[in-house]
C-alpha cells in the first residue's frame, strides 16, 4: 500500500497536491479571462501582467507600509482592479468597435510595458515575501504532509471561484452581465449603463488575476516576469475548456493542474509540455473544447 | 450616344490613371533596388543583412495577418526551426554546401508549419492566436531540452561555408548579395502570391469568411496553404539568419520574437507589401540604437509603448498611412 505503479504514495500524493494548487491558479486566471471575454469579446493578453501586479503589490505594500497578508489579499486586487478599470476607460474602450485582433495586441503591448518597467526597477531575480505566521507548518495526514498554507490556497481559490459563480448566476448584477454577454445593444436599449458594466467587468476579471497573484506571493518567486509563462499555459487551458461556462473554466483549470502533477511524477521532462499536448489532442478530437458550445 | 462616349472616356482615364500609378510604383521599386544594391558601400553589411532577414520574416508573417486575416502568435517557432536545422546541418556535415543547409532548414519549418496549421485552423480569431502561441511554447520547450540545440547556450560557430560549393560566404559582401537575392526572391514570391487568384481568395477570406465559404471555396484548405507558405518563408529567414550570424539561439524561439514580428508588420503597415520591410527596418534600427545608448534596458517597455501607440493612433501603419494620405490628396 505504500507504492502505486512503483511510486511511493507520499510522492504521488505530494505531487498531486502541488498539481491541485497549480490547478487552482489556472482556474482563477482562466475564470478571469472567461469573464472578460464573455462581455468584452476580447482576450486579455495583459492577464499575466495583472497576476504579476497582484503579487508585486502584495510584497511592496508589505515592505513599504507593513500591510499584513490578510489586508493585502483584499487591497492588492482592489488596487490592480482600479488600474484595470483605468486601462479599460482610457485605452480599450477607444478601440472597441475595431477588429478584436487590435485589442489583443493592445493588451500585449500593455503587458510588455508593465513587465519591462518593473524588471528595470526590481530585476528578475524575485522578491522575498515571508509567509504569515499562522500558516507556518502543516499537518500529517498519515499518507502525506500537508502544509497549512497550501491547504488554504486551495480553499481560498475554490471559495472565490464559487463566489464568482454565485454572483454571475444568482444575483441581479450577474443577470445583467449574462444578458450583456448575449446582446449588449439590446440591453443598452433597456436603459442599462453598458459602458459602466463593461468597465466593471474588466476590472473584476483583472481583480481575479490579481487575487491569484496575491495568493501566490508567499509560495512562488515574486518577480516581474512571473506572469508571462503562466499566461501561455492558461491560454492552453482556456482552449481546452472553452470559454463558454464558468464551471468549465474552473474544472478544466484544476484538471490540467492534476495532469501536470502526475506527469511530474512519471515523466518529469514532459511536465512543462503536457498541457500543450493535451490541447493539441483536444483540438484534433473536439475542436470547440471540452465545455465549448461552438467553434 | 453621348452617354456612351463619356463612359468610355471615364474607363480610359481610369486605365490611364492605373498605368501611371503602376509606373510610379515601378520607379519606386527600381530606386529601392538600387539603394539595396549600393547600401553595403556606406553601411555595415552585417547590420544590413540583419534588417533583410527580419524584413523577410515580417513579409512572410504579413502574408497571414495582412492578406488572410490570421493572427499567428507563434511565428518564432518557424524562425527557430529553420535556424536550428540549418545550424545543426552546417555544423555537423562539413561537406554540405550552404544552400543545401538553408533548403533543408526551410523544409523543416514548412513541415512544422503544416503541423501547426492542421491543429490551429480548427479554431478562428482570438483562439487561433492563443493556439499558435501555445504550440510555439511547446516547440520552445523542445528546443530547450533537445540534445542538439545546445540548450540555453545555443549553437555557436556555425560555418558560413561555400555557396554552391565555390562562392566563399565568409566574405561579408558575397554574403550580403546572397542574402539580398534570397530576400528579393521571398518578397517577389509573396507579391506574386498576393496578386494571383489564390491571393484574391485569401483576401476574400480576410474580408468575409462566411461569404467565401458560401461561394464554394474550401476556406480551410486555402488558410492551411497560406499558413504553410508563411511558415516556410519564416523558416527561410531563420536559416539565412543563422548563416549570417553563425549562431542559433533560444531567442529565436521565444514568444518575444513572435511579438516582435507582429510589431514590425503592424507598425510598417499590415496588408501592404512594403510595410513589413519598413517596419522591420525601423524596429531593428531602434533596437540597435537603444542598445548603444543609456536606454539599453528599456527596449521592452519602448516596444510595448509603440504597440499601444500604433494600435490606438495609426492602425494602418507607416506605409498604410502614407498610402491613405496620397490617395486623399491625389484625387
Amino acid at each position: 500500500m505504500t507504492e502505486i505503479l512503483g511510486v511511493p504514495v507520499a510522492v504521488l500524493s505530494g505531487q498531486l497536491m502541488l498539481g491541485v494548487i497549480n490547478g487552482a491558479f489556472y482556474a482563477l486566471l482562466s475564470l478571469g479571462l472567461a469573464v472578460i471575454f464573455g462581455l468584452l469579446k476580447i482576450i486579455n493578453f495583459a492577464h499575466g501582467a495583472m497576476y504579476m501586479l497582484g503579487a508585486m503589490c502584495t510584497v511592496l505594500i508589505f515592505d513599504a507600509f507593513g500591510v499584513n497578508y490578510w489586508v493585502a489579499l483584499f487591497v492588492a486586487p482592489v488596487i490592480v482592479g482600479c488600474f484595470g478599470i483605468l486601462l479599460e476607460y482610457f485605452l480599450l474602450r477607444r478601440i472597441a468597435g475595431q477588429d478584436h485582433i487590435y485589442s489583443l495586441l493592445l493588451t500585449f503591448g500593455i503587458a510588455l510595458i508593465l513587465q519591462g518597467v518593473l524588471t528595470n526597477i526590481y530585476g528578475v531575480s524575485g522578491l522575498r515575501y515571508s509567509m504569515p505566521e499562522v500558516f507556518r507548518g502543516g499537518m500529517n495526514l498519515g499518507f502525506m504532509f500537508l502544509p497549512y498554507y497550501r491547504a488554504w490556497v486551495i480553499v481560498a481559490a475554490l471559495l472565490v471561484c464559487f463566489a464568482t459563480w454565485f454572483m454571475i448566476e444568482k444575483t441581479r448584477l450577474g443577470s445583467y452581465l449574462r444578458a450583456g454577454t448575449e446582446d449588449s445593444q439590446l440591453m443598452q436599449g433597456f436603459g442599462i449603463n453598458v459602458p459602466l458594466l463593461i468597465s466593471l467587468t474588466y476590472g473584476f476579471g483583472v481583480m481575479l488575476a490579481a487575487f491569484a497573484g496575491a495568493l501566490a506571493a508567499p509560495i512562488y518567486s515574486v518577480s516581474p516576469v512571473m506572469g508571462s509563462n503562466i499566461l501561455i499555459v492558461v491560454f492552453a487551458v482556456v482552449v481546452i475548456g472553452g470559454m463558454g461556462s464558468i464551471a468549465g473554466a474552473v474544472v478544466t483549470g484544476l484538471m490540467m493542474g492534476v495532469v501536470e502533477g502526475f506527469t511530474k511524477v512519471f515523466y518529469p521532462e514532459g511536465s512543462a509540455a503536457v498541457i500543450f499536448l493535451v490541447m493539441v489532442v483536444v483540438l484534433l478530437i473536439r475542436p470547440s473544447g471540452l465545455f465549448g458550445k461552438e467553434a | 450616344m453621348a452617354n456612351a462616349t463619356t463612359q468610355t472616356d471615364i474607363q480610359q482615364s481610369i486605365i490611364q490613371q492605373q498605368k501611371s500609378e503602376q509606373r510610379k510604383k515601378q520607379i519606386l521599386n527600381l530606386v529601392l533596388l538600387a539603394l539595396l544594391l549600393l547600401a553595403p558601400a556606406v553601411m555595415y553589411p552585417v547590420f544590413l543583412m540583419k534588417i533583410l532577414c527580419f524584413a523577410l520574416f515580417a513579409v512572410a508573417f504579413n502574408l497571414l495577418l495582412g492578406y488572410t486575416g490570421l493572427l499567428s502568435f507563434g511565428h518564432a517557432a518557424f524562425l527557430a526551426a529553420g535556424s536550428y536545422t540549418t545550424g545543426y546541418l552546417l555544423s555537423n556535415f562539413s561537406g554540405l554546401t550552404t544552400e543545401m543547409g538553408i533548403l533543408v532548414g526551410t523544409a523543416a519549418a514548412t513541415v512544422l508549419g503544416l503541423g501547426f496549421g492542421v491543429v490551429a485552423i480548427r479554431r478562428q480569431g482570438i483562439y487561433f492566436a492563443m493556439i499558435t502561441l501555445a504550440l510555439a511554447q511547446l516547440v520552445y520547450f523542445f528546443f530547450v531540452q533537445a540534445p542538439f540545440t545546445g540548450g540555453e547556450d545555443g549553437m555557436h560557430g556555425v560555418p558560413r561555408g561555400h555557396l554552391f560549393g565555390f562562392v566563399d560566404l565568409s566574405n561579408n559582401y558575397a554574403m550580403y548579395y546572397f542574402v539580398l537575392a534570397v530576400f528579393l526572391g521571398g518578397y517577389l514570391a509573396v507579391q506574386r502570391i498576393v496578386g494571383s487568384p489564390f491571393g484574391q481568395v485569401l483576401k476574400a477570406i480576410k474580408q468575409n469568411e462566411p461569404r467565401a465559404v458560401s461561394l464554394g471555396y474550401n476556406v480551410d484548405r486555402y488558410k492551411l496553404l497560406a499558413f504553410v507558405i508563411s511558415a516556410g518563408l519564416a523558416g527561410l529567414a531563420g536559416s539565412v539568419k543563422t548563416v549570417v550570424f553563425q549562431l542559433a539561439s533560444l531567442n529565436d524561439a521565444h514568444w518575444h520574437m513572435s511579438g516582435e514580428v507582429i510589431l514590425m508588420t503592424l507598425l510598417g503597415g499590415t496588408g501592404t507589401l512594403l510595410g513589413p520591410v519598413v517596419g522591420a527596418t525601423f524596429v531593428v534600427n531602434l533596437e540597435y540604437q537603444l542598445a548603444q545608448g543609456p536606454l539599453g534596458d528599456w527596449v521592452d517597455p519602448i516596444l510595448g509603448g509603440i504597440f499601444v501607440l500604433t494600435v490606438m493612433a495609426f492602425r494602418s501603419g507607416i506605409v498604410g498611412e502614407i498610402q491613405n494620405f496620397m490617395r486623399k490628396n491625389m484625387s
